[in-house]
């Protein structure tokens, strides 16, 4: 009896694949613990969250739409949907990433800037440039709204940065389908 | 019925209105409303257990035995903690369970009041679904919606959480028309041309092997049926999981006995160089798959599941059907009868050669002994004296459990309750007793290691109380034999804490709980003691006392693939399994 096996009770991971990001719209009822089961059965089952965004969505019907934003092997991405779709409370899982046109994704960051002199006229010039706009202002602070693409958003708090970024606020992606379809 | 009532009444009707004549339960501050309720009437029968994890075992043998859904009553707190372990063992193997938890009045919940727990929280892993019930007019819709959800599509448990108050309120009740759940649709029929791309693919095959599990015996005594008639129209072999054992019938030359980590040469051998498998009702366990790359390397692989989550999760498969096992095996079974074509019967015979010179290595074969009883002795003498009754077998997890897969035949479905995905120590006697209760006239039999018997050995007395004469026969060979046989095979015999210690003398524990006790440590007394315990109208306590060194083979050591795996040393050797009854055609 020659076992050299690995002793632990379980077969050692054979397989890799390469991994993708997807961006999942979630249609579900508007109940108590549906994003704790959401979140849940991410954490439960070792699955990544990049984004996350949630927001009743139709009030009459008590529904609310999650939208995630996710990173796993197409094989991960596939049990995911599925797993997400067998949940009781969850009526539609859309892998967003997969339309034959991609969809529109967006996401809306607050950005809180301290400085004076050069920096704050900088500052202005940079947020006109990438058509943010400021919804708070005080003699040393500005609050800047952008929305648009996360690169988008990332691009604009990196070259803010040095200008004296203080504190970002942002949304999470939401994501929508192109064209005159529904989900 | 449309009718004013309280929340405990409206459980108690409900119930009645979905059929439910048993309920295993324990009181306790939170749902003494509805004990009172119960108190009652008498169409619901409440059994007290002596542990509330053994009211949901209890639960999963009634329903695995007969199809139905299995209802649990448990106070808030701790009576739902201790629920845990069941509805996790119950959503492991897709059991239909209704568990109503009490809870704090709502006025009290997030105040850590006492006997308060986030039971919602805690079992929303580990149930299909759960409801927080939180007004009354919620109550009778969620209770239906439960037993809907917890019989449907892949069964599971489902918990409905219900406040104190909400108990004692009162509201109108009456038996929603349409259960449905807006969202909740599984799939039941499969795609047409789904089916016919398998039934083409069948046609084709030159070493095919049907590979099915629990989903066959979910979906009821009809998929067993189509599937007998479907393995034998086509004439391939199939081989089948621990769940779902029963459900092609064991004799059948057909048979090619159960695969995985404990399953025949045969089974595994054919799983490995199979050309197309046809898994029906099967979720490619590692269990089942052993090293995942070079799981069944050369296949086509067909897959029916009701749920689509278990659609390559692990493997990757070829052509997914999602539908329940009846309606997909009548459709196969239709497209088959009416297709012309069929695999060549010559490359057939080929394979049926092949697979009977791997029958010949006599994989289960086990040096018996005239001194000391062999645990596989005794389940082969077991089955052989109980083979004409009507039986049927829960057990515990460990080594005999594994035994008893391998040597107890089993020709029918639902006669089969065991504990697979969790494996759930001391899941066996609560179970029987559930099962016990179900099939008043019938022989039931736990199986059960004198390790994990003791777990839940309290429900003794809840056989002893309903008079339900179940017979506990413990393979007793003082070991976790399990663990130990893993201390042995992969940590050099360091036996840490694997020892039984301190055992009681299990013929004294059975009178202290005013059943019977049986020991038998002879093998040429074996028969009659099995005999005695079979005729004694009490519940048993069966002292089997085993090898205490014996292993259970074949073994495929984890992270191993199917042609790696291990025979014990009474096996034919691999040179001389080539006999001549490998060279009979089945
Ligand atoms: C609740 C629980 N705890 C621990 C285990 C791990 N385990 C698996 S088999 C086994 C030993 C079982 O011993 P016994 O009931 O005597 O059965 P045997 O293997 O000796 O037949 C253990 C500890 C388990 N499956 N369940
Ligand atoms: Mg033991």
């Amino acid at each position: 009896m020659n076992t050299t096996a690995s002793t632990t009770h379980y077969p050692a991971q054979t397989i890799t694949q390469r991994t993708e990001t997807h961006t999942l719209s979630v249609l579900v009822d508007n109940e108590p613990g549906v994003l704790a089961r959401v979140i849940g059965l991410f954490s439960g089952r070792g699955y990544n969250i990049d984004s996350l965004t949630v927001s009743e969505t139709e009030h009459q019907k008590h529904l609310s739409r999650i939208t995630i934003v996710t990173t796993g092997t197409p094989m991960v991405i596939e049990q995911i949907i599925n797993q997400l779709d067998r949940q009781v409370p969850i009526h539609r899982v859309v892998d967003m990433s997969t339309l034959s046109v991609p969809a529109i994704e967006r996401e809306l960051a607050m950005v809180k800037v301290r400085g004076k002199g050069e920096n704050r006229v900088e500052a202005l010039r940079l947020a006109d440039a990438f058509r943010a706009r400021v919804i708070d202002a005080t003699t040393e602070s500005f609050i800047f709204e952008i929305t648009g693409a996360s690169a988008k958003i990332e691009g604009f708090i990196a070259l803010m940065m040095p200008l004296g970024v203080v504190e970002v606020s942002r949304t999470g992606i939401a994501a929508i389908s192109r064209g005159p379809e529904g989900m | 019925m449309t009718r004013e009532m309280t929340g405990a009444e409206m459980v108690i009707q409900a119930l009645a209105d979905q059929g439910v004549e048993h309920l295993f339960g324990y009181p306790g501050g939170a749902v003494l409303p509805i004990y009172d309720a119960l108190f009652e009437r008498n169409d619901v029968r409440h059994i007290l257990v002596r542990h509330e994890q053994g009211a949901v075992h209890a639960a999963e043998g009634y329903a695995r035995s007969t199809g139905k859904v299995g209802c649990v009553l448990v106070t808030s707190g701790p009576g739902a903690t201790n629920a845990v372990t069941g509805l996790t063992d119950a959503l492991c193997d897709s059991i239909p369970v209704v568990c109503i938890t009490g809870q704090v009045p709502t006025h009290l919940i997030g105040n850590d009041a006492f006997q308060e727990c986030d039971t919602v929280g805690i079992t929303r892993p580990c149930t299909k679904y759960n409801y927080l019930v939180k007004t009354i007019e919620d109550l009778p819709r969620a209770l239906h919606e439960a037993f809907h959800i917890a019989r449907s599509g892949r069964p599971g448990p489902v918990v409905v959480d219900i406040p104190k108050d909400i108990q004692f309120a009162k509201g109108v009740y009456s038996m929603p028309e349409e259960i449905p759940h807006k969202g909740y649709r599984p799939k039941l029929k499969p795609d047409a041309d789904k089916v016919k791309a398998a039934v083409a693919l069948m046609t084709k095959a030159k070493r095919p092997l049907f590979y099915t599990g629990g989903g066959i015996i979910n979906s009821g005594p009809a998929a067993s049926k189509l599937l007998r008639e479907l393995v034998q129209a086509t004439g391939f072999p199939i081989t089948s999981t621990l769940m779902g054992l029963g459900a092609y019938p064991a004799s059948d030359p057909q048979w090619l006995g159960m695969l995985g980590m404990h399953g025949t040469w045969e089974a595994n051998w054919a799983m490995h160089d199979c050309d197309l498998m046809i898994n029906i009702g099967a979720r490619f366990d590692d269990r089942i798959t052993g090293r995942l790359d070079a799981f069944s390397p050369g296949s086509t692989k067909i897959h029916v599941d009701i749920d689509p989550s278990s659609i390559n999760k692990n493997v990757k498969v070829d052509l997914p059907i999602i539908g329940d096992c009846t309606h997909v095996l009548e459709d196969m079974l239709r497209l088959w009868r009416e297709t012309k074509a069929k695999p060549d019967k010559k490359t057939l015979d080929g394979w049926w050669k092949q697979i009977g010179n791997w029958r010949a290595r006599k994989s289960l074969a086990y040096h018996n002994s005239k001194e000391i009883i062999k645990p596989q002795y005794a389940i082969e003498r077991l089955y052989a004296l109980t083979r004409d009754r009507d039986v049927y077998i829960t057990t515990e997890v460990g080594q005999h459990q594994m035994w008893a897969a391998q040597f107890f035949k089993f020709e029918e479905p639902n006669r089969w309750m065991t504990s697979g995905g969790l494996g759930t120590m001391g899941y066996g006697l609560p179970a029987s007793v559930g099962v016990q209760l179900a099939h008043p006239g019938s022989l039931v039999i736990d199986i059960a290691g004198e390790a994990s018997v003791l777990m839940t050995m309290q429900e003794m007395s809840t056989a002893v109380q309903h008079r339900l004469p179940v017979k506990i026969f413990i393979l007793n060979n003082q070991y976790m034999g399990m663990v130990r046989q893993w201390q042995e095979l992969l940590h050099g015999g360091r036996y840490a804490e694997s020892y039984t210690h301190s055992l009681p003398d299990f013929v004294k524990l059975a009178e202290a709980y005013h059943a019977v006790g049986i020991r038998c440590d002879k093998p040429g007394e074996l028969d009659a003691a099995i005999i005695e315990m079979i005729n004694v109208d009490k519940p048993v306590i069966f002292d089997c006392v085993v090898d205490q060194a014996e292993n259970c083979f074949p073994m495929i050591p984890s992270g191993r693939a199917h042609n790696e795996m291990l025979v014990g040393d009474a096996a034919e050797r691999l040179e001389d399994a080539i006999t001549e009854e490998g060279k009979v055609m089945v």
